[in-house]
């Protein structure tokens, strides 16, 4: 079974994050990175190819300037090859406009199966891979915490807001897990190495055959106007500690219903 | 200065937290500062590029800070412990942390690919290490011991020992000791004892007792590989008639897989100050079967393959000891309320970051782990040029320098880690006394690094004496000649007290780099009595040197001056060469007085008691 998927490369979490007027998006000049809850997405790639009986596990991504850091390091974990999409009419794409250019590369890989992380770490819209999923009409199944193959369908443990569901889906499909769903391998040296001689492959808008004005700053039809700075945390509850703490907590947790 | 300091990923957990987060971005400017990107353009290293490299230290890096720092304080506080049948167990987490860093192949970068290795410089080898020994000394001195057996064999080895042997040790699969010390015989070698008898069939017979054998006993492998120092039947007296021989704990068969165990045993693991994990161990050897490396008596040659090595690599302890515990008192001076700054106005408490002597002491911390990085992995880039450079002039002359540089590295990079650890544990105050703030270990595990591998008065005599003086000066003339062109491309003002204090020393090191070449055929106790200040007074200059190439770097790249960097960075780097140049480099010119006084100031002790001089 050959699976997509969907990698985003963001700043290092390490660098001061700077958001460009006027559009307010995120400056991208620096050395990026594979988004953390993407690598969460690669392994459940990997395993769910391996469980499939092997296949090509092809990474999606779009970035400026065809930076490729990020890729490499999906491809070190053991993705067969990347398909990156690096155009300049791409600036100031909204989620639609991203959901766009992700499924065009899904039909290009020819994969059955789509994996995402359920949101990125420097946009949080969260809403790319359900887009996609529509404008590929394909069924979605969103915040996995644990998913099986047997090659033409999936199940998956999905997370809710009241607890969690089983679900059984025919392929292809769009799914979306959760971040700590699996524990992400480390890559090895060889791995690494490995990564260096595996096809990356750079397209323009062209290459997919995307009308440029549907995507961009061209194409978006969402828009931040402004921006405030949120409220700091404030201090919170402090009670003394008599020995009842674990009372107090109980308490609490049944006040919000969680208990 | 916060700013970059997080950029660097020097940031922890918390106050008195004891994480470790590798500093990436740090780590990676060390790298080009030592020359690594120029050694990427060698055709042995066409394999290797930038994003590569980078992508390396990242990984390892995460995998460091994640796997094996969490294993740290637990083998502080249980040690390595031999058990009664004479096996070494290793803490809770060790054999796993270590499999894991066997299976990611970490430890085979620098080597040969037909062994299974990546081909990589060894200067990127030396950022894994220096990580490693971050999050968890201890288990780190096993690779670095295996890594020096490693160029040992590569060196010295016939095909069938290479073929037999480095694969597994490559790998770390089967890690390697080196096995020198006996009770009488410490930094004097010539007067050890071990003996080495010749069977019919060419092997060898090895008797005797070896301590301070580190890890030589443990867990963590199905096999060790012992390379032992001994004086084979008939030899001459001195370190002439040593050779070095191979003894593995269970010898291999025809398939390779470890055979039966041989006769050697580990008789007792020594209770130490620091580095508690690292089974330090008295080995007894009876009638043990080993093999020659080398040639029969050029045993000493040989083992100085693998000690410059490990002396080199021990150099990195500094810096990676100094690191973590910089994070440590950088993450607690933030977060402590003490006091208010005497030039605010009165209200609430200021965090200690904020009171002047306490940031003294932090960037003292910050300076001394920048500089010592730099200075241990230039030492290996020369050793890389020296095997891969592009001529043979070209090779000859970094094999030159890099010999001078392996006493510096060792010596000067664990003093200052040493130093650097004890300033931090200050910062905390009484609770840095505490074990509980984590941060005494720091300063236990530091204290090792003077000692071992030679103690840092040996490195001082070997850099004195047979590093300038037979050499008539001419590797440490060339050097400063280097540190000259340096001074003289740096931007003014801006690099001002840099420049000043770097032209004072490199003024010092010369005068007394010609004294110690002309005087040590006269007059040795004159040059011995002045070696440690010497090494201190190269140290400082390279020291200089380095922070200077570093401001250069960040100067030549700032935003609107070429490469993408953060806005300030040029700025914090230039601010941190000044700064060491006017805490640290200044002394230069009080350590040539101390070099050229002579051995007559030993007279109060020596005169004092009778029998000695």
């Amino acid at each position: 079974m050959d699976v997509a998927v969907c990698v985003k490369q963001v700043p290092a979490p390490d660098t001061p994050l700077e958001l460009e007027p006027p559009a307010y998006h995120l400056r991208r000049s620096g050395s990026l990175v594979l988004d953390e809850p993407d690598s969460f997405g690669v392994e459940t790639a990997l395993r769910l190819s391996e469980q499939s009986g092997g296949g090509e596990v092809v990474v999606i991504s779009m970035a400026p300037r065809g930076e490729t850091a990020g890729l490499r390091t999906a491809l070190a974990l053991g993705a067969t090859r990347a398909l990156l999409v690096s155009d300049e009419a791409l600036a100031g794409s909204d989620a639609l406009g991203t959901a766009r250019v992700l499924a065009a590369l899904v039909r290009r890989a020819g994969a059955a199966l789509v994996v995402a992380a359920t949101e990125s770490s420097d946009g949080y819209s969260g809403t790319v891979p359900v887009q996609m999923a529509e404008l590929l009409g394909y069924p979605a199944v969103t915040f996995a915490k644990h998913v099986e193959t047997d090659g033409a369908r999936i199940f998956a443990e999905r997370q809710t807001d009241f607890g969690s569901e089983e679900v059984e889906c025919p392929l292809p499909a769009v799914l979306t897990v959760t971040a700590g769903a699996v524990e992400v391998r480390y890559p090895s040296l060889k791995g690494i190495m490995s990564a260096k001689s595996k096809p990356v492959e750079i397209l323009a808008l062209t290459d997919l055959g995307i009308d440029p004005s549907t995507v961009g700053r061209a194409g978006a039809r969402q828009e931040v106007i402004s921006l405030e700075e949120a409220e700091h945390r404030s201090g919170g509850t402090v009670v003394a500690g008599d020995g009842r703490g674990h009372e107090l907590i109980v308490e609490l947790l049944e006040k919000r219903g969680v208990l | 200065m916060a700013e970059r300091l997080m950029a660097g990923g020097s940031t922890s957990e918390g106050a008195g937290g004891s994480s470790y987060r590798a500093p990436v971005a740090d780590i990676t400017e060390a790298l080009q500062v030592a020359g690594v990107w120029d050694l990427l353009q060698l055709p042995d290293f066409a394999h290797v590029d930038r994003p590569t490299v980078e992508q390396v230290v990242v990984e390892f890096g995460r995998f460091a800070s994640e796997v094996i720092s969490p294993t740290d304080a637990a083998g502080d506080s249980a040690g390595s412990r031999r058990d009664d049948r004479g096996g070494v167990v290793t803490p809770t987490g060790f054999k796993e942390a270590y499999g894991r860093y066997v299976e990611g192949g970490w430890g085979s970068l620098q080597f040969p690919e037909r062994y299974g290795g990546g081909g990589f410089p060894w200067a990127v080898a030396v950022a894994l290490q220096e990580m490693f020994a971050s999050a968890n000394m201890a288990l780190s001195i096993n690779p670095v011991l295996t890594q020096g057996a490693v160029e040992l064999l590569l060196q010295w080895g016939d095909d069938r020992q290479r073929d037999t042997y480095l694969p597994r040790m490559v790998s770390g699969y089967w890690p390697a000791t080196m096995e020198l010390t006996e009770p009488d015989a410490g930094s004097d070698l010539g007067a050890l004892t071990t003996r080495a008898t010749e069977q019919p069939d060419g092997t060898w017979r090895i008797s005797g007792t070896k301590i301070f054998a580190t890890w030589a006993e443990h867990d963590l492998a199905d096999n060790i590989v012992h390379f032992v120092l001994a004086r084979a039947a008939g030899a001459p007296a001195g370190t002439k008639g040593l050779s070095v021989f191979l003894v593995p704990k269970r010898p291999p068969g025809p398939s390779g897989e470890p055979g039966v165990a041989n006769s050697l045993r580990c008789a007792r693991v020594e209770e130490k100050l620091g580095i508690h994990a690292s089974p330090t161990c008295v080995m007894e050897y009876d009638d043990a079967a080993g093999e020659l490396v080398g040639a029969l008596h050029g045993g000493f040659r040989v083992m100085l393959t693998m000690m410059n090595m490990a002396r080199v690599s021990i150099g990195a302890e500094g810096p990676a000891v100094a690191e973590r515990a910089f994070q440590q008192a950088y993450a607690y001076a933030r977060e402590r309320l003490q006091g208010r700054r005497p030039s605010t106005p009165p209200g609430e408490r200021a965090p200690i970051i904020e009171h002047p002597d306490v940031a003294r002491m932090l960037l003292q911390v910050r300076t001394l782990t920048l500089a010592s990085r730099m200075v241990v992995y230039a030492a290996f880039a020369q050793r890389d040029l020296a095997r891969h450079g592009a001529g043979e002039a070209e090779r000859r002359q970094a094999e030159a320098r890099f010999g001078l540089l392996v006493p510096i590295a060792k010596a000067w990079a664990t003093d200052q880690g040493f130093l650097a650890t004890s300033l931090a544990l200050q910062v905390h105050g009484g609770s840095g006394y505490l074990e509980e703030a984590k941060v005494a270990q720091r300063l236990r595990d530091a204290r090792i690094g003077p000692i071992y591998e030679g103690t840092n008065g040996i490195q001082a005599i070997d850099l004195a004496v047979r590093k300038v003086s037979r050499d008539g000066g001419r590797a440490m003339s060339s050097l400063c000649d280097d540190v000259m062109a340096t001074v003289k491309v740096l931007p003014l003002p801006e690099l001002g007290p840099t420049a000043q204090a770097l032209e004072e020393a490199h003024g010092a090191l010369t005068e007394a780099t010609a004294w110690v070449a002309e005087k040590y055929t006269s007059s040795p106790d004159d040059v011995l009595a002045g070696a440690a200040a010497y090494l201190q007074l190269a140290g400082v200059t390279l020291g200089g040197w380095v922070m200077a190439k570093r401001a250069l770097v960040a100067w030549r790249g700032r935003p609107g001056g070429g490469a993408g960097q953060q806005e300030g960075q040029a700025e914090v780097a230039a601010g941190e060469s000044n700064f060491f140049a006017l805490e640290t480099l200044s002394d230069a010119p009080a350590l040539l007085r101390r070099v050229t006084a002579g051995s007559g100031r030993l007279t109060p002790l020596w005169s004092s008691r009778p029998g000695l001089a």
